[in-house]
């Protein structure tokens, strides 16, 4: 019996999304960074066109009340400056873009003003020629305010702001319309909302093109299931044409940090700083294997597994 | 699997009634539905009985190997995507013992991987098989080393493709049904005969490419082996996840016989062995064979393989109880949450954040979310009064109050009813916990 491979084609395709602008499109970044851009599943390199690596987005947390204390033994004294994280991901850890969180808005906690957090993201773009992402604090009105201003110091730059979601968008929209950024539009696991986030935002007046889409990435041991299928479903879809879909997938692995089983001590579950490193590796392939276009992590130990990987995937040896 | 006429065709057609059914065609009928066997059926011919078992067969044979409670079965799955249905075997992993490090390191090898088993959201997570590996070490170490596993309990794994020396070491372990590895180009037909002969399960691989596997399937056929792993070639990532998924669609697509078989990958030591390993367990895999597996890598490795194998259709519950957070005393916050683990771990998660100890009670919600569960009647004042009673929450706290999750506000009053307990209402999402906590301490 003669042996055929079985090869799959589909119609539609993951629309390419460019990240970040140089100086040749009026921006100061390194790069611009395409994601997206493939007809097939992750890594299918005999049947569809590879498409670009996933991006590997490292992030930044300008508050440590956000990172667990064992990584900020492990990671080094450099976290407590988001300026100087930035550029030991840019430098020193080969991150392809950054995620900067301006968790410190969060009115409930820090409650930074929003001209403090605009002087932040000026600093980065500064010490950083890194494309960016920079997400607010979650709270709708106190974002409004700081993505605004975010929106006027890094015009041209064409950020990725978030996170839009479903009943608090149409500010970030407007902030993002403005200077030319793209947003990140948040759905929680379900890939109908996915696709209204994507509906209301380009009803709102946002162009495909700078639409990146957040399923939510449920960390490796809590939920890790629902996301790598959530994330199947979803590429799937956008390959079989529907181009409310076809947004590149942005999934922020980092949550690994946040399961208690990749940080305590616990002998019998080996190495802790080792099993924390595997935890949000683990976590990062099974996104970018489900087809996320790009995967934001934090450890720079994990990153460097990761793209090693991803290289062994996408052909090398 | 065929319908009764396509059955129907290939019986006696004597209506003998010895089935106990009056006609053949009643017969035919039952075994499509599945209700029958045909064995039942005394005068069917071989030659109709060999093409009713391969057409009524599922797409990728099950495949056992070990005995007793420990015993694993691979293959028999029907989707590329687990959100179609399910995964149904986990990918058997499995540590290598090589006699090139003498008889002493193999058997702490073996204990390593009977002690490699951990408690997971209330199951047992574990390391399922030991492989043991003839290289350059001696014949009599290599079965001396056999003899130690058999007389353990996990299934064993026979790396060696010296044909002869393999035969001592089946005999040596019989009654575990071992796995041998592996029939090559090279040795193909001793090591079919061996399997034939003790009816053991074989691995053929050790090829180039899936052409070639494709051939060896074919002679494993012929000769009269049924119970077949496949070792496709994994040179790269990108070449593992191409030959596993190609050999998944051509069995379960296709229903391409030669490769409707469980495969195996067997991988060394170093950090891409470990991603490898990673990436089997989501993308096909049926058993994973590892040079070393340090439980800082293999304990999330079982985390994923729980996941990934987990009925999308059934929620992973959390066994209902009160549960400590940190070290809570006497006077320590109480509140509760569902039974869906996901829920579970987020709000204890956050509870450990505030780093103020509390007691965490989870009521059996049959898996539902918060919001999903009080909707449907699942989490009403009487079933966590009666949760706060079944595992005696007054007398582990003396606050008398209890947190409730903000949606669920509404139950407060019958709640305080119902238990006399002051209820507190929590924040909406469980992110709110560490500021309402500190608050509290």
């Amino acid at each position: 019996m003669g042996f055929e491979v079985p090869k799959e084609k589909f119609g539609g395709r993951i629309k390419e999304v460019a990240i970040g602008a140089t100086k040749e499109y009026g921006g100061t970044r390194r790069a611009k960074l395409v994601a997206g851009g493939s007809n097939g599943l992750p890594f299918h390199l005999f049947e569809g066109e590879s498409g670009p690596m996933p991006l590997v987005a490292m992030d930044v947390v300008d508050t440590m009340r956000m990172v667990p204390e064992r990584l900020q033994e492990t990671m080094g004294p450099s976290l407590a400056d988001p300026a100087g994280w930035a550029k030991k991901c840019e430098a020193e850890w080969g991150a392809d873009m950054c995620v900067l969180k301006l968790a410190s808005a969060n009115p409930e906690e820090e409650d930074r003003p929003a001209e403090e957090l605009e002087a932040l993201v000026s600093k980065v773009l500064q010490t950083t020629a890194l494309p960016l992402a920079v997400y607010g604090c979650g709270f709708e009105e106190k974002d409004a305010k700081v993505m605004e201003k975010v929106s006027n110091v890094a015009k041209g730059e064409r950020l990725f702001l978030g996170l839009a979601e479903e009943k608090a968008y149409k500010s970030l929209a407007a902030a993002s319309m403005a200077n030319g950024h793209g947003i990140v539009a948040f759905s929680n696991l379900d890939i109908n909302l996915a696709k209204q986030m994507n509906i209301l935002l380009l009803d709102f007046g946002m162009k495909p093109e700078n639409i990146l889409m957040d399923p939510l990435m449920a960390p490796l041991g809590m939920g890790l299931e629902y996301s790598y299928s959530n994330i199947e479903r979803l590429r799937l879809g956008a390959l079989s044409g529907d181009p409310v879909l076809q947004m590149p997938m942005i999934c922020d692995c980092s949550c690994a940090w946040t399961v208690p089983e990749a940080l305590e001590e616990n002998p019998e579950h080996g190495d802790v700083k080792m099993r924390g490193i595997y935890w949000e590796t683990i976590t990062a392939l099974s996104a970018a294997v489900a087809g996320a276009g790009i995967v934001v992590m934090r450890h720079p130990e994990s990153v460097k597994m990761l793209r090693d990987t991803l290289k062994s995937l996408a052909g090398g040896e | 699997m065929p319908t009764a006429m396509e059955i129907y065709k290939l019986l006696p057609k004597t209506n003998c009634g010895e089935c106990k059914f009056p006609t053949c065609l009643a017969f035919a009928m039952q075994l499509a539905n599945q209700k029958v066997s045909l064995e039942a059926c005394p005068s069917v011919s071989d030659e109709a009985k060999a093409q009713l078992e391969e057409s009524g067969a599922p797409p990728i044979r099950s495949v056992t190997i070990g005995s007793g409670e420990l015993a694993v079965k691979m293959g028999d799955e029907t989707q590329l995507f687990r959100h179609d249905k399910t995964f149904y075997n986990p990918t058997v992993l499995g540590l290598i013992a090589d006699d090139s490090a003498g008889l002493e390191a193999m058997r702490t090898r073996v204990d390593d991987a009977h002690s490699a088993a951990f408690e997971r959201v209330g199951q047992i997570l574990r390391v399922d098989s030991v492989a043991l590996r003839h290289s350059s070490g001696s014949e009599e170490d290599y079965l001396e080393a056999v003899k130690a596993a058999a007389g353990k309990e996990l299934p064993i794994v026979l790396m060696c493709e010296d044909a002869a020396l393999a035969a001592k070491a089946a005999d040596a372990c019989a009654d575990k049904k071992p796995l041998l590895y592996r029939a090559t180009g090279a040795n193909f037909d001793a090591m079919a005969e061996l399997a034939k002969g003790r009816s053991l399960p074989l691995v053929v691989g050790g090829v180039a490419g899936l052409d070639e596997l494709v051939e060896l399937s074919e002679r494993a056929k012929k000769a009269g082996l049924s119970d077949v792993l496949l070792e496709p070639p994994i040179d790269s990532s990108g070449k593992m996840l191409e030959n596993m998924t190609v050999i998944r669609r051509a069995a379960i697509k296709s229903k391409f016989r030669p490769l409707g078989f469980p495969t195996i990958a067997v991988l060394g030591s170093s950090t891409a062995d470990k991603m490898n390993a990673s990436l089997g367990v989501m993308k096909y895999a049926s058993a994973i064979m590892m040079e070393e597996m340090p439980r800082d890598f293999v304990y999330p490795l079982l985390a994923l393989r729980q996941n990934i194998y987990t009925d999308p259709q059934v929620p992973i519950q959390v066994k209902p109880g009160l549960y400590p957070v940190g070290e809570p005393t006497e006077s320590s916050p109480v509140m509760f949450t569902t039974n869906f683990s996901l829920t579970y771990f987020t709000v204890r998660a956050d509870i450990e954040k505030s780093k103020v100890p509390a007691w965490l009670l989870v009521v059996d919600t049959e898996g539902q979310s918060v919001m999903t569960a009080f909707a449907a009647g699942k989490m009403t004042p009487e079933s966590v009064a009666k949760a706060v009673d079944d595992f005696k929450v007054k007398e582990k706290s003396n606050r008398n109050e209890i947190i409730i999750p903000g949606m669920v506000s509404r139950m407060s009053g019958k709640l305080n009813e119902l238990t006399d307990l002051k209820v507190t209402v929590g924040p909406r999402e469980s992110s709110g916990l560490p500021k309402m906590m500190k608050s509290l301490a």
